[in-house]
């Protein structure tokens, strides 16, 4: 058994111990559930050493017969783009946990459901990463929509049930329309004497594809994961799923089960198509480009904290889209960091506004005011969560944004120019809910809020650690990154415009 | 003039022939046995009959005629295939039928009399619908298998007359009950009409009435195209209409709607697959040569039967209704198998009837268990907040509802995935979308349901759950099993499939 296949099965073991502890004694199962993610995340960290960048092929690699009649395999594998989202997703589950420790509480079903759900959603996690064969990513991709729907609609707050119900609807049509390219693909490589669904093989495929054929099929992908990551104009569930949502769920949902959209951009869209996506790049880099301003302007304006978070996040998916239709090496590297560090800057923003939120009642900015005096540690902890969400030099977010701008400018010079903006909006959209929340006059209602306790403070180090600790020295991540990058840029056809330096080398 | 004894190998009609002796035995049991012992003696003789039926089935399945009894019955893989999915499905619904609370006691009495009242009171209990139903599957697991027209008329008769009867048996809202028996008896007259007037025509056009002889005909290509057209035209409405394809749809939503729901699940899933059987064979055996004058017009029927069926049933406020509309939805999904005329689309449609009919049993045992004091319950907003009184039945009819809608994990996935691969393999690509955007639509209204079941809160005079007995939760865990096994390790029976499914011609 391969160590990735380990891997993904560890929460599934959790999520049957929990399944057959008493339903009365809620703190042995979050002790359970805890313990198991944090076994997971050491377990991630170990193969993440194991490693070897320099190897552009799957490694860890598992393959079982599953429907050889369709040469369907339930195969197993990563390359330094899914090890890194692997990784980020281990580590957030266990901080996510213990962040949320009481969100699985006043839910409409018992504590143990929710953390059976999130311990499945893990494992599907893994899995949707690590998938090397067409089919069991799909698989796995429709059924990871189940658990999340199940955790906003059962234990989050206000409109849960619509925002759950347009979460699923929007996810299941573009999964439809992905389904439809699929058994596309399929008889296409069958007619071509041999059918398969092995990500590798299928690269080759382009070769035999008219172009519109490619054009057609490369939308279903597209579409599907272009709702999923969100970009513009199909996001607008996303800010609904974000605000009912528990925070837990929320940073699940934005940090790890959104990155599938920009991940299979990568892995299918370019890898399969390349034609196709050369054809669409305008297209794609104009979307990303009105996502990142106009998720900025929409952050700019919002009144609800969680909202606000939704809306950076579109802004920054704008970010990663560009970077990875850029077609440089730079760019598509420096969208994969940013989808690790999007991980933990929406982590920290989510988990401590959450914390604010539950402190105070209300998710309105405006109820909040002098936090800085009234509880220190928290207003640092949401204001290095803000830093890290504009980017701000010395924080990992800013060596990705800068990656992608550059990899972006190399080839289209005007959309980085405009992007750039964007960062200029993200200090805006941060800086006033920072000033209006922390600083500035207490406002009535915030005179008795708590700091945070130990628990918590236990919980955000390891984000924040992240956060900095890439920031200065980001190489480690970086190597892992750039053969793949390199290996899918050079796979589709195409060379970078300019001799470059590659940053952290 | 000489007369030859026809020759009959009985081992291959045995099948048929046990269950027809079933029916027989079931009826001298009415005559002769106490009414207290009847009901036990007949459910006995009933399972008794089909396991029988079915371990002779397995005993013959790799033998192969095209003279089982003379030139009217073909034994063969695809026929065995069929006969045997006929067989478990109706093993599973008798069990539902076993629970006589769905019958009427006295189904002479008029309605609200005083007879009715009496019959009530004396307990008397409705046994004869066991032999009904032996009769009927008898005709179904003829209908498959039949390879001329006249035995495909008898086939169809056989099948249907009981069930007409059996839709009258309801125990609760007779009227209803009644309409819908003779909803289904006139409208199914008018259907056998059509389609021994198609029968005439094919005769007229062939001078035979095997389907050998109509092959040899056509691939000759010597009569009169006008007799053809209008033979498969006619023959295609009479078969339609009891698949329930649009625009021959109109009796099936009253017609499950007023059938005691027991019925209604045995004649959604079994006369399905019988019926499909038939089509599959005509279509594939007699008529391949002559696709391209059918062809056309069943891509048009197909996709608007679909799109119809789904449509349709987002407004429905009735469960029973709403699964009627589905199941015409799915009557589409399965002409695409007819459609694509190749041996890929006949294991694809045989899978999907066979996932189909046994998840469709399994939602209508659910269907049931939902009841108020005056028997079932099934107007949809009195399932509001199910999953909180009765987690365990909620859920399981959200898994068949998913089943339905094609999520993966479940064995409509693979059905679905199959089905359409092999559409779209023979070329048609129009199918394939239309397909998908349906199952999107169809999603919409699945989901729906769930919403109800576990978002919402109970209504005051909501529904409640019947604690199931012991037939009852046997159906549905063999139906959940079978439909989650499907759906994750389909590949032994895909196999089967594969190697065994052939039509001789």
């Amino acid at each position: 058994m391969s160590s990735i296949l380990t891997l993904a099965i560890l929460p599934l073991i959790g999520a049957l111990l929990v399944a057959v502890l008493p339903n009365e004694n809620v703190l042995r199962i979050k002790q359970a559930a805890l313990g198991t993610t944090v076994l997971t995340a050491l377990f991630g960290i170990f193969i993440a050493t194991k490693f070897v960048s320099s190897d552009t092929t799957f490694q860890f690699t598992q393959k079982l017969e599953w429907i050889p009649s369709f040469s369907i395999n339930f195969a197993l594998g990563v390359d330094g783009l899914a090890l890194v989202l692997i990784l980020m997703s281990v580590v957030l589950v266990p901080i996510v946990l213990l962040a949320g420790w009481h969100e699985s509480e006043g839910g409409r079903w018992s504590a143990k459901v929710f953390y059976i759900l999130i311990l499945v959603l893990e494992t599907m996690m893994i899995g949707v990463f690590a998938a090397t064969d067409l089919f069991l990513f799909y698989v796995i991709f429709e059924a990871m929509l189940i658990p999340v729907y199940f955790l906003i609609g059962g234990y989050g707050s206000g409109e849960r049930a619509a925002a759950a119900v347009k979460f699923l609807i929007y996810s299941l049509f573009g999964g439809l329309l992905m389904l439809a390219s699929i058994i596309g693909l399929y008889v296409i490589s069958n007619n071509a004497g041999h059918a398969t669904f092995d990500i590798t093989e299928l690269s080759q495929l382009h070769t035999v594809m008219s172009s519109s054929t490619q054009n057609l099929l490369f939308l279903g992908f597209f579409i599907a994961f272009a709702i999923k990551a969100p970009l513009w104009p199909l996001h607008t569930w996303l800010p609904d799923a974000a605000k009912a949502a528990t925070p837990g769920t929320s940073v699940l949902l934005l940090g790890v089960l959104d990155k599938v959209g920009t991940f299979g951009m990568i892995r299918f869209c370019i890898t399969i198509f390349p034609d196709a996506s050369k054809t669409f790049t305008p297209v794609i880099i104009v979307l990303s480009v009105i996502s990142i301003i106009y998720g900025a302007f929409l952050a700019i304006r919002a009144r609800d904290l969680k909202r606000l978070i939704a809306y950076t996040s579109i802004s920054h998916f704008g970010f990663i889209t560009m970077g990875i239709f850029a077609m440089t090496t730079q760019g598509q590297s420096g969208a994969t960091f940013y989808m690790f560090n999007h991980g933990f800057s929406t982590a920290a923003l989510f988990i401590v506004g959450g914390w604010m939120i539950s402190r105070r009642g209300s998710s309105t900015i405006a109820d909040f005011g002098g936090l800085q005096r009234i509880t220190p540690v928290m207003a640092w902890m949401f204001f290095i969560a803000g830093m890290s969400s504009l980017a701000l030099p010395g924080l990992s977010s800013f060596v990705s944004e800068f990656l992608v701008l550059v990899g972006t400018y190399t080839r289209y010079p005007v959309a980085a120019v405009i992007a750039t903006i964007g960062i200029v909006l993200a200090a805006l959209y941060i800086l006033i809910p920072v000033q209006k929340v922390l600083h500035g006059p207490t406002t009535a209602g915030n005179e008795d809020l708590p700091d945070l306790n130990l628990r918590e403070k236990i919980a955000i180090a390891p984000v924040i650690a992240v956060i900095v600790a890439f920031g200065f020295y980001p190489s480690p991540l970086l190597n892992i990154i750039n053969p793949t990058s390199a290996h899918v840029i050079h796979d589709a056809g195409f060379t970078d415009p300019a001799p470059t330096e590659i940053a952290g080398k | 003039m000489t007369f030859t004894a026809p020759v009959l190998q009985y081992a291959l009609l045995a099948p048929i022939l046990i269950v027809l002796a079933g029916a027989l035995i079931g009826v001298l049991i009415e005559a002769f046995v106490r009414s207290s012992s009847r009901a036990s003696a007949q459910l006995f003789v009933a399972v008794a009959t089909i396991v029988i039926a079915f371990a002779q089935l397995v005993r013959v399945r790799g033998e192969g005629s095209i003279a089982a009894a003379m030139s009217a019955v073909t034994f063969d893989g695809a026929g065995v295939l069929l006969q045997g999915s006929i067989l478990v499905i109706a093993l599973i619904s008798l069990f539902l039928i076993a629970d006589q609370d769905n019958f009427t006691a006295a189904a002479a009495a008029v309605p609200g009399s005083l007879d009715e009242r009496e019959a009530h009171q004396a307990r008397v209990r409705t046994t004869e619908v066991f032999p009904l139903t032996l009769f009927a599957v008898a005709g179904m697991l003829l209908f498959p298998v039949s390879s001329d027209l006249i035995t495909l008329f008898v086939a169809l008769e056989m099948l249907s007359l009981p069930l007409y009867l059996m839709a009258g048996l309801s125990r609760y809202r007779r009227l209803a009950s009644q309409e819908a028996a003779l909803k289904y008896f006139l409208l199914g007259a008018f259907s056998s009409a059509f389609f021994l007037f198609g029968a005439a025509f094919l005769y007229g056009y062939s001078s035979s009435l095997t389907f050998a002889g109509i092959e040899a005909a056509v691939s000759g290509g010597a009569g009169n195209d006008v007799f053809l057209l209008l033979g498969i035209a006619f023959v295609s409405v009479g078969l339609l209409f009891k698949v329930g394809a649009f625009p021959f749809h109109a009796w099936s939503p009253d017609v499950y709607q007023g059938a005691p729901t027991p019925v209604t699940a045995f004649m959604a899933a079994a006369t399905k697959v019988a019926a499909f059987g038939a089509i599959l064979r005509i279509f594939y055996v007699s008529l391949g040569s002559a696709q391209s004058q059918w062809r056309p017009a069943l891509v048009v029927i197909a996709i608007a039967t679909m799109l119809f069926g789904s449509l349709v049933a987002i407004a429905q406020k009735d469960v029973k209704r709403m699964l009627a509309y589905s199941s015409i939805a799915h009557a589409g999904f399965l002409l695409s198998g007819v459609i694509a005329l190749s041996k890929a689309g006949l294991d694809a449609s045989i899978f999907y009837l066979f996932a189909y009919g046994v998840a469709t049993v399994g939602g209508f045992a659910i269907v049931t268990l939902v009841r108020d004091s005056a028997g079932e319950v099934t107007d949809l907003n009195r399932w509001s907040g199910l999953g909180k009184r009765s987690p365990i039945v909620a859920s399981t009819f959200a898994f068949f509802l998913l089943a339905f809608a094609g999520i993966p994990m479940t064995s409509g996935f693979i059905g679905k995935f199959s089905i359409f691969s092999a559409a779209y393999e023979s070329g048609n690509s129009a199918i394939l979308i239309a397909g998908v955007l349906s199952s999107a639509i169809a999603a919409f209204f699945y989901i729906r349901v769930i919403v109800l079941m576990f978002f919402k809160d109970p209504v005051e005079d909501g529904a409640s759950v019947v604690i199931p007995s012991a037939l009852t939760t046997t159906t549905i865990a063999i139906s959940a099993t079978i439909t989650l096994v499907l759906g994750i390790f389909p590949a032994p029976l895909i196999n089967f499939i594969a190697s065994t499914a052939v039509f001789l011609r």
